[in-house]
C-alpha cells in the first residue's frame, strides 16, 4: 500500500523529540504538528516570527494579525514568543532549531534537495527554504516516493535547480523511510505490504536494505 | 515635548515619494504587517518605476502597484503564490519581460536589509551555496564550510505596519504583524508608518517598544473601519 499524506505525517512526528523546537513547510509538513505523540512537548517555529504557535484558530476567533508563515490563522499556546523575522532567521540559520521538514520536488542520493523552482513556470518562490535547509540541524523531507506519472523523486543528481546541497538526513514517503548516510541511501522502513524491490523500483539511486528493516507502523 | 511626527493623511505622508525610488514594504503574507493603506496612496499618487522589496509580489495590496503598472523591478524571496492560478500581476508582467526580478532567500534578505540599517559592509553566508543563488557571488570557506558572501539592501524609503505609535514615532506590533517591519525600519532612509493607535509621548512601556523612533519619520493613524 501507499500512506496518505496524514500518515507519513504521523510517521515523521514520531521523530519530534521532546521539548524540540521545529519548523514546518508549507502543505504536507504542517499537518505533522497534528500527530505529536502523547505526552510529548514540540514548540513549532514558523519564519515569519513565531515561536510556540498552536493549532488553527476557530472560526470566527481568528486575529486578522496572527498567521503563520503559511498564512493560515493559528493560535498562541501558553509560552509562545513573537520576534521580528531578524530573529526568527537567526534562530534558523544559527542552529537554534532541531527539526525542519520540507516538501520536495526532487531529492539526490546525496542529498541535494530541489524545492524552489520548476524551470517550466519560468519563476520560482524560495521563501524560507533555503534558509531551513542550510540551517537546521536535522532535515526532514516530506514527499510522494514518484511524480503523477510514476517518476522517481528519489535521484541520482536533481533535474530541477537545488534549494540545497548535501543537507538532508531522512526522506519520508508515501512508500518508505530512507536515510541518507555517506554510503548512500539507507532503505530503513517501508509501507506496510511493499518489498524492497518494489521500493527500488521507484527510486533511481542504489538503496542499500538495513539489516533490522521494517514495515512503517502507523 | 516637541517632536510630532504625526501626520493626518496617507496622501501627504507619501507626498515626496518620488518616480524610481526603491522601497520596502512591511509583511509576510496576507494581512498581518501590510501597510495596506500607505501602498493605497502610493498607487493614487501614481509614481512609476519602483524597485520594490518585500517578502511577496502580490496580495491584495502590492498587487495594486502591479496593476497600475508602477513597478520597474521586484526584489523579493517567494515573489509568486505556490499555484499559478490565477496569475498574479507580478508573475504575468514578469513572464512578459516588463518587470525585473531579483530573487533573494527570505533570511538572506531579512540580513542584507539588517547590514544597511547597521552599517555593515557584508556578511558571509551559508544559504545558497551550490545553488543558482550563488552565481556570481564571492565564496569562501571559514573552518570547514563553505559561505558566500552578500551585500546590504537599502531603501529610499520603508513602507511599515505597526500596531501602537507615539508621537515621536515609537513603535510597537501586535501579533504576526511584526515580522519584516523593524527591519525594514532600519533599513529605508525615510520610514512611513501606519499604525491602529498613536498615543502620547511616555505612554508606551519602554521595554515594549520594538522600533524605535530614531527610525521613524511619520506616522498616520489608521480609520477605524480600514484596520
Amino acid at each position: 500500500m501507499r500512506l496518505t499524506d496524514e500518515q507519513i505525517a504521523k510517521r515523521i512526528a514520531q521523530e519530534f523529540p521532546d521539548n524540540s523546537f521545529v519548523n514546518l513547510g508549507i502543505g504536507l509538513p504542517t499537518l505533522t504538528s497534528n500527530y505529536i505523540p502523547a505526552g510529548r512537548t514540540v514548540i513549532f517555529q514558523s519564519e515569519n516570527g513565531l515561536l510556540g504557535y498552536g493549532p488553527r484558530a476557530k472560526p470566527g476567533e481568528e486575529d486578522s494579525q496572527l498567521v503563520n508563515s503559511g498564512g493560515e490563522f493559528v493560535t498562541l499556546l501558553p509560552g509562545a514568543a513573537i520576534v521580528d523575522q531578524a530573529e526568527a532567521f537567526v534562530m534558523l540559520r544559527g542552529g537554534h532549531i532541531a527539526i525542519g521538514v520540507l516538501g520536495a520536488l526532487e531529492v539526490s542520493e546525496q542529498g541535494d534537495v530541489a524545492n524552489w523552482m520548476v524551470p517550466e513556470r519560468g519563476v520560482g518562490r524560495i521563501g524560507g527554504a533555503m534558509d531551513v535547509a542550510t540551517g537546521v540541524e536535522k532535515l526532514f523531507i516530506a514527499m510522494s516516493h514518484t511524480t503523477k506519472d510514476g517518476k522517481p523523486k528519489i535521484v541520482k543528481n536533481c533535474s530541477y535547480p537545488i534549494t540545497a546541497s548535501k543537507v538532508v538526513h531522512t526522506i519520508f514517503t508515501d512508500m518508505a523511510v530512507i536515510e541518507v548516510t555517506p554510503q548512500g541511501l539507507l532503505l530503513k522502513e517501508v509501507a506496510p505490504g511493499l518489498t524492497p524491490v518494489e521500493v527500488q523500483a521507484s527510486t533511481e539511486p542504489k538503496l542499500i536494505i538495513a539489516k533490522d528493516l521494517k514495515e512503517i507502523e502507523l | 515635548m516637541s517632536i510630532n511626527k504625526v501626520v493626518q493623511s496617507f496622501e501627504e505622508a507619501v507626498a515626496d515619494v518620488f518616480d524610481g525610488a526603491t522601497i520596502m514594504f512591511g509583511g509576510f503574507i496576507g494581512k498581518p504587517g501590510s501597510p495596506t493603506n500607505l501602498i493605497r496612496a502610493l498607487r493614487d499618487k501614481g509614481v512609476k518605476n519602483l524597485t520594490v522589496v518585500t517578502n511577496r509580489c502580490g496580495g491584495v495590496d502590492l498587487d495594486m502597484l502591479f496593476e497600475a503598472r508602477q513597478v520597474r523591478k521586484a526584489i523579493a524571496s517567494a515573489p509568486v503564490p505556490a499555484s499559478r492560478k490565477p496569475m498574479s500581476p507580478f508573475e504575468a508582467q514578469y513572464l512578459a519581460g516588463e518587470v525585473e526580478l531579483e530573487i533573494v532567500p527570505q533570511g538572506t534578505l531579512m540580513e542584507r536589509m539588517r547590514c544597511a540599517g547597521g552599517g555593515i559592509g557584508g556578511f558571509y553566508t551559508r544559504t545558497g551555496v551550490g545553488t543558482a543563488i550563488a552565481e556570481g557571488k564571492e565564496a569562501k570557506r571559514i573552518g570547514d564550510k563553505d559561505y558566500i558572501l552578500e551585500l546590504p539592501l537599502k531603501a529610499d524609503f520603508s513602507f511599515i505596519r505597526a500596531h501602537k505609535a507615539d508621537k515621536m514615532g515609537n513603535l510597537t506590533y501586535w501579533r504576526s504583524q511584526r515580522n519584516f517591519n523593524p527591519v525594514m525600519a532600519i533599513a529605508g532612509k525615510t520610514v512611513l508608518v501606519e499604525v491602529d493607535e498613536i498615543v502620547e509621548i511616555g505612554a508606551l512601556d519602554p521595554e515594549a517598544i520594538v522600533t524605535s523612533a530614531i527610525y521613524v519619520d511619520r506616522v498616520v493613524k489608521i480609520p477605524r473601519k480600514e484596520s
